[in-house]
């Protein structure tokens, strides 16, 4: 048995931590979410030096305080699951902020190794660090490392299992030394919990005096459940405690005990960093004067989304055709060799369309998930936000939401998966409540067929009339729910424009390929099972009492063609030929028609009938709408099958349909709206449910998008009667 | 002086960071605390956010946020 040791990777976000990981462990990574918040946990374990390491990265954070779910997460980490050791990467072209969360993980008491990461880049800026005074004024083994280039890491990691190796505690001299009066109070505080309590402590007192008197809500609770009579005794000592330092310095205390940090870190910077005076070199800068620019900033970005559309979805949809054929294949073969029966019909219609539906997208999405990496580890992503924060601060949102959205109007799965760029949990689950209303690609079809029948030559103004209503619906849901569910301001936009980089290959393609992963794993479940349901709906109950006997009638057919062919000529034949076909697949399409009306989704769409009936929805309508949950491409074909018109052939057919169902512009337009809003597709519901990790979320959504179409539509369907319209 | 008030290019002291509690914490937590120089290198296109340089980094905050931080030494 090799020995066992924990290294938690921390450090600020953009410092280079991922990179670093992507190093050590290579491919061998496990991802998966920290219990319940959705926040990407990753680990992996390597053997090496003789030791079996388990590596875990930490969420990037710029300080221990907790505020948002990554830090609650990176400390409870270090807490409650004690690493071995802390690997703090930082930023070396950063020193004095990335110290900050370097000097509190110091105070938490944990084995600490520094990595001074990128120290190359900045030599180029004029920075040199003098590591060895680093180690020596903290107290911590600094180690340099080139996380892209892959230096230094074989030493980190064996300083880091020395130090585990060690045994001893770290000292504790070299902290953070605060101004007289507080330095009281902390030891005050400390006495009166070691005092109090007895056995051994869970945390170091010192820290958790520090905490206490910047009023951490954690550490209150834990305390109280720990023992809820002392801790309400050293509770109270606190409040005292707090109140003596808030009159002494006219401050919150935690206030001043962060400037008295930076004032530790100042000191600390100023003997072991030299600036050059030589003029720094700083090509992001001159980047930013183009990318950021006042006047061509906007167009820039716009062409960057723009391509990033262009290649999802015109490269993509190559690879698209092709498994869309390798899946027609599979789907050939199986029938061919499967013997007629129920289950090759589960198999065939149910199954492998299902999956299919599925895998078909993957191509899309891996090119999507890519260049949203690229966006990421370029630092294009902060200027975009950056970009468009004023005009997403009026829906209530920050500048990050807008590439979720967008990429709403290509497919909502990755575009709610996109949401894991946002940091605040509200802004996420708001922006995944308002993002279905970016009308899909998947429901195009849909608005194609009912404005080409209906509009005519109106039909794009109309399409786009119905686009802009998303929008306007999404700006409108997104102020209401920010005033109302998620109240409270959107989070502070206080974002650090990391400096330009070249991404490297591999963690893009790690990058791409977890969030890809991600999505067919949990997407390709509840499809199958949803497709599964739907279509033995469609299929069942198999005993129907059709009004026409069709296969009679289809044998019928046969016969008489059968005898005209034998007197007729060779051209005669070639026309009764197709006569024949038209007519028996007329027949067969009156009977998938009737099979349908009267299967249990068939029985259910009458059933839901009266709710469609005040927006002009007629039941088959109200079917299509139905099946269309599974997909929204799928509303067409079921339409096509109800009105027993051959889709495949040209649109036309099923249009001239709809027009004599007695169908008007007016409900047509009505079914559009409802489309647009109505409950997300499965692959949606399945996505909401992951990103928000909530059932509530979920079935919230699919209510709300629900009634909100039915009440457009009935607003637009009866005003418009009202006006005159039909 | 605030620091909203201040022109794309000019450089001041923070003297003050005013709000409320976690906005505040955030602010004074991303390093700019009283004393620590501070440059405003841009507006954005809409005229919000800002981008501010500290401590050698780059940092975005809004206009409204920006209206809490005194600044004073302005040049």
């Amino acid at each position: 048995m090799r020995p066992k040791l924990t290294i938690a990777l921390a450090g600020n976000p953009n410092s280079g931590k991922t990179t670093i990981f992507n190093n050590i462990t290579g491919t061998r990574q496990k991802v998966g979410n920290w219990p319940g918040v959705t926040v990407a946990k990753k680990e992996g374990r390597i053997h090496k030096f003789g030791y079996d390491l388990k590596i875990i990265d930490l969420p990037g954070t710029y300080s221990l305080t907790p505020f948002s779910i990554e830090e609650i997460v990176a400390r409870n980490y270090i807490l409650d699951e004690r690493p071995d050791v802390v690997i703090d990467i930082i930023d070396a072209s950063n020193l004095e902020r990335s110290l900050y969360l370097a000097t509190q993980l110091r105070e938490i008491d944990c084995k600490v190794v520094f990595a001074l990461n990128m120290a190359d880049l900045a030599r180029t800026r004029g920075m040199k660090i003098n590591a060895g005074k680093l180690a020596e004024l903290l107290d911590v083994p600094v180690v340099f490392t080139v996380g892209n280039k892959n230096e230094g890491i074989d030493d980190l990691l064996q300083q880091s299992i020395q130090l585990a190796e060690s045994g001893t505690c770290a000292p504790r001299a070299r902290n953070v030394k605060y101004s007289q009066d507080i330095e009281n109070a902390i030891e005050g505080l400390q006495r009166f919990i070691e005092d109090k309590t007895d056995g051994p402590q869970p945390y170091n007192t010192r820290w958790v005096a520090i905490k206490l008197l910047e009023d951490d809500k954690i550490i209150k609770e834990r305390i109280l459940q720990k023992d809820a009579d002392v801790g309400l005794e050293i509770l109270q000592t606190t409040d005292a405690l707090r109140k003596r330092l808030e009159e002494r310095f006219d401050d919150d205390p935690q206030i001043v005990m962060t400037d008295e940090r930076y004032g530790f870190i100042a000191g600390i910077i100023k003997e072991v960093q030299t600036t050059s005076t030589l003029r720094r070199v700083d090509i992001s800068r001159n980047i930013d004067l183009v990318l950021t620019n006042r006047f061509i900033g906007f167009p820039i970005f716009m062409f960057f989304i723009w391509a990033m559309f262009q290649l999802t979805f015109s490269l993509g949809g190559y690879p698209v055709q092709w498994i869309g054929s390798a899946v027609g294949a599979v789907s050939t073969i199986a029938g061919a060799v499967l013997p007629d029966s129920l289950v090759k019909d589960l198999i065939l219609d149910g199954i492998i369309a299902g999956v299919g539906s599925v895998i078909v997208f993957l191509p899309n999405i891996l090119i999507l998930f890519f260049c949203i990496a690229l966006f990421e580890d370029t630092g294009y992503m902060a200027r975009s936000a950056f970009l468009m924060d004023k005009i997403m601060h009026l829906i209530g949102l920050h500048g990050k939401s807008f590439i979720p959205m967008l990429m709403g109007f290509g497919c909502n799965v990755p575009a709610i998966m996109a949401t894991r760029t946002l940091e605040s949990e509200k802004d996420r689950i708001l922006t995944i409540l308002i993002t279905p209303f970016m009308s899909c690609s998947a429901k195009l079809p849909v608005y194609i067929v009912l404005a080409g029948a209906f509009f005519g030559l109106r039909a794009g103004t109309v399409i786009f009339a119905i686009y802009l209503l998303g929008i306007l619906l999404s700006i409108v849901t997104g102020r209401l729910f920010r005033s109302t569910l998620l109240k409270g301001r959107d989070a502070p936009f206080v974002m650090e424009l990391p400096p330009y980089r070249v991404p490297m290959l591999k963690s893009l393609l790690i990058h791409m390929w977890d969030r890809s992963k991600l999505f067919l794993k949990k997407m390709g479940k509840i499809i199958l099972v949803g497709s599964v349901i739907v279509w033995a709906l469609t299929v069942f109950p198999r005993n129907i009492q059709y009004s026409v006997d069709y296969a009679a009638q289809i044998n019928r057919i046969n016969d008489t063609y059968a005898s005209r062919l034998e007197t007729a000529d060779d051209a005669r034949k070639h026309q009764l030929e197709s006569e024949k076909q038209a007519a028996v697949s007329a027949l067969v399409r009156a009977q998938q028609a009737e099979q349908i009306e009267k299967s249990y989704i068939g029985q259910l769409g009458k059933a839901v009938a009266p709710i469609f009936a005040p927006l002009g929805i007629q039941w088959k309508g109200g079917v299509a709408l139905l099946t269309g949950f599974v997909a929204k491409e799928i509303v067409v074909s079921t339409l096509g099958v109800l009105f027993a018109a051959d889709t495949d052939q040209d649109s036309d057919v099923l249009q001239n349909a709809l027009a004599a169902s007695g169908m008007t512009p007016l409900s047509a337009l009505s079914m559009m709206v409802f489309v647009l809003l109505y409950l997300p597709c499965l692959a949606t519901v399945a996505a909401i449910r992951r990103e928000t990790g909530s059932y509530k979320w979920m079935f919230f959504s699919i209510a709300y998008s629900t009634v909100l179409a039915w009440v457009m539509a009935f607003v637009i369907y009866q005003g418009g009667r009202f006006l005159g319209y039909s | 002086m605030f620091l909203s008030e201040m022109q794309a290019g000019q450089t001041g002291t923070v003297a003050h960071v005013g709000g409320n509690g976690i906005l505040r914490r955030r602010i004074l937590e991303m390093g700019i605390v009283k004393g620590s120089d501070i440059t405003v290198e841009k507006y954005a296109p809409l005229k919000d956010p800002l981008e501010l340089i500290v401590k050698g980094y780059h940092i975005s905050l809004r206009v409204e946020e920006a209206a809490r931080i005194t600044v004073e030494n302005v040049r």
